[in-house]
């Protein structure tokens, strides 16, 4: 029966752990519009028929409502589509919550491409590899107008905005390579603006992470695994050729190391550790260690969450919500960072928490989940 | 122009007592001003539609067809803005309401008829500078304008914003116009429930118009600063936020979707009464439910918004809110339905397009609770589902409505008859037309394919192609309409006072009517479309 309904529908395969439920409740929805339309046009025409006009001068009665067919008439939607919207609300919430465990990539849109890169490590453009049967959170954010990360066959979008971060998650149910577009109009170049998520099985993709953190530093970025080499998609190609043609500042192939590292450097040339200190001692600004997900109380009263939404305002809007106890000295970042190394400065941030930091080198990120429930 | 001069010297009517180019370019009646708008929206009409079929004959194939990216995306700009902000947001009210408001009150004229002519010069200014901005260099930005693509992209988006700004005062001094109109000019006997429910539709889009108009006014005016000035107000780059535009620019251009409809919605009303030959089926709750629409339009601008980044309980309350304005749209499908009951029903021309409204209305309301649904909006949401949803409730039902009432009101306009066996088949082509058009839309929506898309994977062409096709039926049949009427001006057949046998006040002046509307003053002693008796009404 879904599958039926499926392809009536044309929808596209069902690849994620929601998509299924999110068809279902499409199925329904449809069906009764298009059973009420063809209902309300068959009555419509039932009456041209019924009451069609004999004479020139023909008079009618007149037809007042009562009250019974006026409540019928209004309960009878509203309850039915007051249903719809409870089920849709929670499938949605469920889409909008991200699971603890679920590992992160960021994603950097960018006219005309998009860049994922793993907390390990690798980076790549136009291929966002992931395992099945694991949930992947999105970190999204773009360089310079807004996107909007869209897989149809996991029934997943998000807008990608510039300055800002936002996240959504899927877990791909089977193995295989999904189309990626971009859904927001952006330019020139929109409809050209694809990528493609391969899902490998788990073996897959942590042999895939070994080859990419075992290799030479100049393999490091998008490197194709070995099942991708047989039968390329071509515009995930094509973003790949973009970007090798117009290299640009942002690519960051000769970088060494995990984006935890990555950050590290990034915090040292940036001086932000001139004022913020990464060991627990306070100075001119708070302290990034364990900062991550800590709650502070703010100037002026009220709390925030120190989440990425919160240190990416930070760093962008410094007096915005400026935290109890600090002089408002900050200057904005607003167009001296770029977005990948607020991704690298923010998981730098995350790593310093629950482990001293000169663990990082050496045994590899100490990485905390979303929000470490 | 003066397609009546021969039979009724004896008696002027509004369009032969002065024939003057001057008499025309400075009047002060309501309906020749109705008539100037009618033209200039037909032309935006005309100039909307050719942008469409070199879209849909660009979409033919996966690839390029016909012309470059950059072109394209100027193109679909275009067409957007001009439906939009020239056609369907003035067409119903400033024509339509302009002609017949002041006839269906028993008013000489509406309140301010100097502020009425000078809407007609500042919605022509406001289109003269768009279409400047469009020859000049064309922006690319859809009609939209989201930022900050629209504060960064190279083209020529200014003029254009400045030309909508311009257009935006048109809309407020209409909707002014109406409202005191409506407030102080009614006929004696006329009270407020026997307002004729076009009027009453007219009088709730006025509302909106005249509240909402303002912001939209300011967020164009933020976006030109910021292209001008560089002010940070939306560019994240200088310290704005680009979703602030997105909140203020849906805060009027959802209510915006209601100032095109409502309209349409009472032009449905009339003719579904004239020609069921019944009363309105539920008149309060008609009237009551615009004002329902009117009023929860406000607050479902953020359904625009659900994969923006929006807080998930933000979504939630706006998601319940749009299903308000479904529960509203309803109520009214169920009455116009309702009242062909026990009608004497005459399928004429403005009839089948009614039938058209219905079927287009409730598919598309149908399919604008499915995405108001927060979960399927997600893999709807910018495709061409959407695309296919807003023609078919916002510009299906304005066409329909539009085309409806031009054939209702066009011997009441102009005095002449179009031939009816014409009307029928460019009816019957232009419904047709319309589902073939946008049918396969919502189909390739849920494939996955996003709206503004100049290139698409090549298993969504047949599709493509289809929707084309029916897009040449449409322009078809809408070259058919402009022959047979331009050919009705003068050779038509002259029309009688009142061709239907309608009991809508607005015929109970003369058709075409004299330059005062009425010789002596109206007495409107039924209640408006009552046809328990068969004399057809005095004309004064």
């Amino acid at each position: 029966m879904n599958e039926f309904f499926r392809q009536v529908l044309f929808l596209p395969e069902q690849a994620s752990t929601f998509a299924r439920d999110v068809d279902h409740l499409h199925y329904v929805i449809l069906s009764t519009a298009m059973f009420m339309a063809t209902l309300i046009f068959g009555v419509a025409g039932l009456f041209l028929i019924r009451y069609r006009r004999r004479s020139e001068s023909q008079a009618t009665r007149r037809v007042q409502t009562s009250l019974f067919w006026e409540v019928l008439f209004v309960g009878s939607p509203l309850s039915v589509f007051l249903a719809w919207f409870f089920i849709g609300y929670h499938d949605f919430v469920w889409m909008q919550t991200p699971p603890p465990e679920a590992m992160d990539v960021y994603v950097v849109a960018k006219q005309w491409m998009w860049k994922f890169t793993y907390p390990e490590g690798p980076n790549s453009i136009g291929v966002l590899r992931v395992p099945v049967g694991r949930p992947v959170r999105l970190l999204l954010t773009s360089r310079d107008v807004i996107h909007s990360f869209y897989v149809p066959a996991f029934r997943v979008k998000q807008d990608a905005l510039p300055g800002a971060y936002t996240q959504t998650w899927f877990e791909v149910t089977r193995p295989g390579r999904y189309r990626v577009m971009c859904a927001e109009y952006c330019g020139l170049k929109h409809s050209e603006m694809w990528a493609e998520v391969v899902a490998l099985s788990p073996e897959d993709y942590a042999a895939w992470l070994r080859e990419q953190s075992g290799g030479p530093v100049a393999l490091r970025d998008a490197t194709p695994g070995a099942p991708e080499r047989e039968e390329p998609l071509v515009p995930a190609r094509l973003a790949m050729e973009y970007s090798a043609e117009a290299p640009h500042g942002e690519l960051m192939t000769a970088e060494r190391g995990t984006l935890a590292e990555r950050g590290e450097r990034v915090a040292a040339e940036k001086g932000c550790l001139r004022c913020h200190t990464v060991d627990g001692t306070q100075h001119i600004g708070p302290t990034w260690w364990g900062l991550y997900r800590r709650e502070e109380r703010l100037e002026g009263g009220g709390t925030v969450v120190a989440d990425e939404a919160y240190l990416t305002e930070s760093m962008m809007k410094p007096q915005e919500k400026q935290v109890e106890g600090y002089a408002p000295v900050m200057p904005s970042y607003q167009g001296q960072l770029e977005a990948a190394e607020v991704a690298a400065l923010i998981e730098y941030i995350r790593t310093l928490r629950g482990a001293r930091r000169d663990g990082i080198g050496t045994g590899g990120p100490v990485y905390e989940p979303i929000d470490g429930r | 122009m003066n397609p009546s001069t021969a039979g009724s010297l004896a008696e002027p009517d509004y369009l032969n007592h002065e024939t003057t180019v001057r008499s025309w370019l400075l009047t002060r009646d309501h309906k020749r001003i109705g008539v100037m708008f009618l033209v200039l929206v037909l032309f935006a009409l005309l100039l909307g539609g050719v942008f469409a079929m070199l879209l849909r004959i660009e979409l033919l194939t996966p690839g390029p067809t016909i012309m470059g990216p950059m072109t394209y995306n100027r193109v679909f700009t275009l067409h957007g803005v001009t439906m939009v902000w020239l056609f369907m947001i003035p067409a119903i009210p400033s024509a339509f309401g302009n002609f017949v408001l002041p006839l269906m009150l028993g008013a000489k004229e509406v309140a301010f008829p100097r502020l009425n002519l000078a809407s007609v010069y500042i919605y022509a200014a406001g289109a003269a500078l768009t279409l400047f901005g469009m020859v000049w260099s064309g922006a690319d930005t859809g009609w939209t304008f989201y930022t900050p693509y629209s504060t960064t992209s190279p083209t020529a988006v200014t003029p254009i914003l400045l030309g909508v700004f311009i257009i935006g005062f048109s809309t407020i001094i209409t909707g002014l116009n109406f409202i005191t109109t409506t407030h102080t000019l009614r006929a004696p006997g006329m009270h407020w429930s026997r307002i004729p429910l076009f009027v009453w539709a007219i009088y709730g889009t006025s509302v909106i118009q005249v509240v909402a108009t303002p912001v939209l006014a300011m967020v164009l005016v933020l976006v030109a600063l910021e292209r001008v000035a560089g002010v940070g107000i939306f560019d994240p780059s200088r310290g704005g936020d680009p979703v602030l535009f997105q909140h203020m620019f849906w805060f009027y251009s959802h209510p915006a979707v209601y100032i095109m409809v409502l309209p349409a919605m009472g032009v449905i009303t009339e003719v579904v009464c004239a020609f069921s030959r019944k009363n309105i089926f539920g008149y309060r709750m008609i009237a009551a439910s615009t004002f329902g629409i009117a009023f929860v339009g406000f607050f479902s601008w953020g359904h625009h918004m659900f994969v923006s980044g929006q807080s998930t309980f933000g979504s939630g309350i706006f998601g319940v809110l749009s299903m308000l304005v479904a529960i509203f749209t309803a109520i009214k499908i169920f009455n116009w339905v309702a009242t062909m009951y026990g009608g004497a029903i005459d399928l004429k021309v403005p009839l089948l397009y009614v039938l058209g409204f219905i079927f287009l209305l409730t598919f598309g309301g149908m399919t604008g609770v499915a995405v108001a649904t927060t979960s399927l909006d997600v893999h709807w949401h910018d495709t061409y589902f959407i695309v296919a949803h807003f023609h078919y409730i916002m510009v299906g039902s304005v066409l329909m409505a539009f085309l409806a009432a031009l054939h209702y009101w066009w011997p009441k306009m102009f005095g002449r008859l179009f031939p009816e066996r014409w009307a029928f088949v460019a009816a019957c082509t232009i419904i047709f037309g319309f589902i073939v058009t946008f049918l396969p839309q919502f189909l390739l929506g849920n494939m996955g394919m996003p709206r503004r898309y100049y290139q698409y994977p090549s298993e969504m062409q047949w599709l493509n192609v289809l929707s084309t096709a029916g897009a040449s039926l449409l322009a078809f049949g809408f070259g058919l309409i402009g022959i047979y009427l331009l050919w009705s001006l003068r050779y038509g057949k002259e029309s009688p006072a009142n061709p239907w046998g309608s009991r809508g006040y607005e015929w109970f002046s003369a058709s075409p009517p004299g330059p005062h509307n009425f010789r002596e003053p109206p007495r409107f002693e039924r209640e408006v479309h009552d046809y328990t008796v068969s004399e057809a009404p005095h004309v004064y």
